[in-house]
């Protein structure tokens, strides 16, 4: 009878579609690491990782001066993103009116919408001729900052938005009831309650920024060096790779693969951090 | 036409395991022909689980095991070789809650025999508006037939739900509380429906309300829980005398209403 | 020192947080207000539709950046749909609760995080090299098709899952094989849930950037096959960017795409509203 047969298939071809994700996963981990590893037999692990010259015409390949280029502008971004994500989900979950909240979370959910470019392109025309009144290029860290905060703010918005409303009401009644004002209720009660959402909205942020090309490309500089002020220029490691695999062969090219590999690494702990967190909480918030 | 066959529903010491528990121990009957058969008893004592084995819907479950025998007209239900698509197209279900799908009156009856390869479109209507008419539901809704299932009351689409089943012609129709979640006037009106209907099918009830099962069905099985909250079955006989004339001092208890 | 007293501190709070909210809504409209603003001047129908020309000051427009477009989130469309739902369906409708389970999802999970120029180095790796498809539409789509393959799966399955279980029920009672419940009653009952995820998917191909800079190449001629290479508006607003002194063609190809974008995140939530509204029973 035909409807057993394509019962019978059905069955197995969803299990073969099913199964393509995890394939691709080990795919992009087999391939990364295939085309990285010569890189770093070559030059060596610690001389790779640890170097601070970036000069493959000179057969130089250290990656120190990218990662803190990466670290300096998700740290900043951060700095930045946190407390204002934090304050504006406070204020989408617990103090705005309905009237607020109506304009409210759709513009942040069309900030989630609004691709990486538009974010950079804006930062080229405004962000960096205004950071060079204060000094140097204006293509800096700064300017990458800046711009990486507006792209992480949604993420931290909303998830921090999730798990500050998964807080029983009953906390909140319990502490208004002794007496304490509003803010003292949010600061002490609530988000402690909502420690790990945030946590984990956070750490999910860093992912975010750790992983973005394009807008950083357009505003960092890409010079190859230490940012030791807001106003240098950097290179990410994303926007090393993006930058110079168009035209880079042999060694050259391993390497760039050996920076995803340890991009790559790094993502997945960072993953790693924000599952445990999450798990951790016990209001864990809905992730979308 | 095809000959109504009732089909003839018997167990014999049937167990039922959700894993470590065991949710029903020893069950033997035989469901009569032609009538209709009522399972009353608390909650919790394994009716609706004794149901479910006639039409095998508990094997959707993980970790369900079934012990002893069940037979659809001489035949065991429960071997390798049994076709459960088939079998449940011989044994209907009507759940608690009424259940029509998200689509138009004609289409919901229309599914059944679509599924089991009908696809001529005056064979299709042929077969649609004699369920409905055997459901007693064919006047209210035969100028609605393309409307939305889910627009008509709740009495309306446990009728509609009925007449889903009698499309794929079943030998046998098993209500789980069919009326529990409707309003008295409904009720009566699918009490008369099945009354009704079990001049042709073999119809078995698992009701709460034992006025129900006074008002309507042939015979009476009365299920109880034991201490280790396995279902058994206490007393089965004819209506009348299951409620008159207990055997059993327990179902006598439980139809004066001492517990229950 | 003396603290402030909880009044004031209640105050104070309430500054910071309102300022939040303000400073929030203020990035949006300066980004999207800015682009828009300053873009719109230069659209015109001949700005969409000449091909761009190239040089310094960015002359033309982008017909061929918009063909481009089309063409590769078509195709990635035509691979990631069904693979993607008849996944969903795996995981929603027959998935058994053991490792294989486990490692699927895990992998879903995993490959939502990765991010996009991983997944260009890995496009870069396999298709344009190893595969031989070079810089091509072709590799651009089955990169974005590994990377919009977790957002597809996860939006589906939840389609799939908020169809009530009684309709399952329903439909296995009256003696359906496993495969016409979930073809007959379920995906019907979920597909405004299904094309919300489509459109989802639809919206963040638009708007990849990363991983398609590696593996599309950066031809900005009309593409005549799948293996041609081609630009997609966001890359176009990169280039534009970085490579000529006409911001003013930038902006505009960025409101383009802003406006696009806003009009397919409407799309959605209209349809996601009218699935919420069939699983109520509304018809």
């Amino acid at each position: 009878m035909s409807r057993y047969f394509t019962d019978r298939l059905a069955k197995y071809t969803v299990l073969i579609c099913a199964t393509t994700s995890f394939v691709i996963l080990l795919a992009i981990a087999i391939f990364i690491f295939k085309e990285g590893f010569p890189a770093f037999q070559e030059i060596g692990v610690f001389d790779f990782i640890f170097g601070d010259v970036w000069r493959p015409g000179q057969g130089q390949y250290g990656i120190l001066t990218m990662i803190v280029g990466s670290i300096v502008v998700t740290v900043g971004s951060l700095l930045l993103a946190v407390p204002l994500g934090i304050a504006c989900a406070i204020l989408l979950a617990e103090v705005a009116p309905y009237r607020v909240r109506r304009i409210l979370r759709p513009a942040v959910e069309l900030l989630v919408g609004i691709p990486s470019v538009v974010y950079g392109l804006v930062g080229m025309i405004i962000l960096v001729p205004a950071i060079r009144q204060i000094g140097g290029t204006g293509f800096s860290v700064l300017a990458a900052s800046i711009v990486l905060m507006a792209m992480v703010l949604p993420t931290i918005i909303s998830i921090s938005e999730d798990s500050i409303r998964a807080v029983p009401p009953t906390y909140k009644e319990g502490s208004l009831a002794l007496g304490a004002t509003q803010w003292q209720t949010i600061r002490k009660v609530i988000l402690p309650a909502a420690k790990s959402g945030i946590g984990a909205s956070i750490v999910l942020g860093m992912g975010r920024a750790i992983g973005e090309t394009m807008a950083m490309i357009m505003v960092i500089g890409n010079s190859i060096r230490l940012p030791l002020s807001p106003l240098d220029s950097a290179r990410t490691l994303t926007g090393n790779i993006a930058v110079e695999i168009s035209y880079a062969t042999g060694i050259h090219e391993d390497a760039l693969f050996a920076t995803g590999v340890v991009l790559f690494i790094f993502i997945m702990i960072l993953n790693s951090i924000a599952i445990i967190v999450l798990k951790r909480g016990r209001h864990a918030p809905t992730v979308t | 036409m095809k000959d109504k066959k009732c089909g003839k529903i018997s167990a014999e010491k049937v167990n039922l395991y959700y894993g470590n528990f065991q949710a029903l121990r020893d069950i033997s009957l035989e469901i009569p022909t032609c009538a209709i058969s009522a399972i009353i008893g608390p909650s919790g004592c394994g009716k609706s689980s004794f149901l479910r084995l006639i039409n095998r819907m508990n094997d959707i479950i993980n970790g369900v095991r079934v012990e002893g025998t069940i037979r659809l007209d001489g035949v065991s239900i429960y071997e390798p070789s049994v076709d459960v698509v088939e079998l449940r197209k011989r044994v209907g279900m009507v759940f608690q809650k009424p259940n029509p799908f998200p689509m138009s009156v004609f289409n919901n009856i229309a599914f059944g025999p679509r599924q089991h390869g009908k696809s001529n479109k005056a064979e299709l209507e042929e077969i649609v508006e004699k369920s409905l008419r055997q459901a007693a539901l064919w006047d209210e809704v035969k100028d609605k037939m393309n409307n939305s299932a889910l627009a008509l009351s709740g009495g309306q689409q446990q009728r509609l739900c009925i007449a889903r089943v009698l499309a794929v012609e079943p030998e046998v129709i098993l209500m789980d509380e069919p009326c529990s979640a409707l309003d008295p006037i409904a009720t009566l009106k699918i009490e008369e429906l099945m009354r009704t209907l079990a001049k042709d099918y073999t119809i078995v009830i698992v009701t709460h309300n034992m006025q129900q099962a006074a008002r309507v069905s042939d015979v009476t099985a009365f299920f109880m829980m034991e201490e280790d909250r396995a279902g058994i079955l206490v007393e089965y006989g004819s209506t009348s005398d299951v409620f008159t004339n207990p055997k059993d001092k327990r179902t006598e208890d439980y139809v004066t209403g001492r517990f229950g | 020192m003396r603290r402030p007293s909880p009044k004031t501190t209640q105050r104070l709070a309430m500054v910071y947080i309102w300022s939040g909210g303000f400073i929030t809504v203020m990035i949006l409209l300066v980004i999207i207000g800015y682009v828009v603003i300053n873009g719109i001047p230069e659209l015109s129908i001949e700005f969409l539709t000449t091909p761009p020309r190239g040089g310094l000051s960015a002359e033309g427009g982008i017909s061929t950046v918009i063909v481009s477009t089309i063409y590769l989130v078509g195709l990635t469309m035509v691979i990631l749909v069904p693979v993607g739902i008849l996944s969903a369906i795996y995981l929603a409708e027959y998935a058994p609760d053991n490792r294989l389970t486990r490692l699927i999802r895990y992998g879903v999970e995993t490959l939502a995080g990765i991010p996009s120029i991983i997944f260009g180095l890995f496009g870069y790796a396999l298709f344009v090299t190893v595969l031989s498809f070079n810089f091509s539409i072709l590799s651009g789509a089955l990169t974005l098709v590994c990377l919009l393959l977790p957002t597809m799966i996860r939006t589906t399955e939840e389609a799939i899952k908020s169809v009530p279980y009684s309709h399952r029920e329903a439909a296995l009672a009256l003696g359906t094989t496993r495969w016409q419940m979930i073809s007959r009653v379920v995906l019907p009952t979920a597909v405004p849930g299904i094309v919300t995820a489509v459109i989802l998917c639809v919206g963040r191909a638009i708007e990849e950037t990363a991983c398609l800079y590696v593996t599309l190449g950066s031809s900005a001629g009309m593409p005549t096959s799948l293996l041609d290479g081609g630009r997609t508006l966001s890359l176009h607003v990169f280039y534009l960017a970085m490579e000529t002194n006409a911001p003013e063609k930038a902006m505009a190809t960025g409101a383009v795409l802003i406006i696009t974008i806003i009009v397919i995140n409407a799309i959605t939530n209209w349809f996601s509203a009218r699935f919420q509204r069939k699983m109520k029973g509304v018809s």
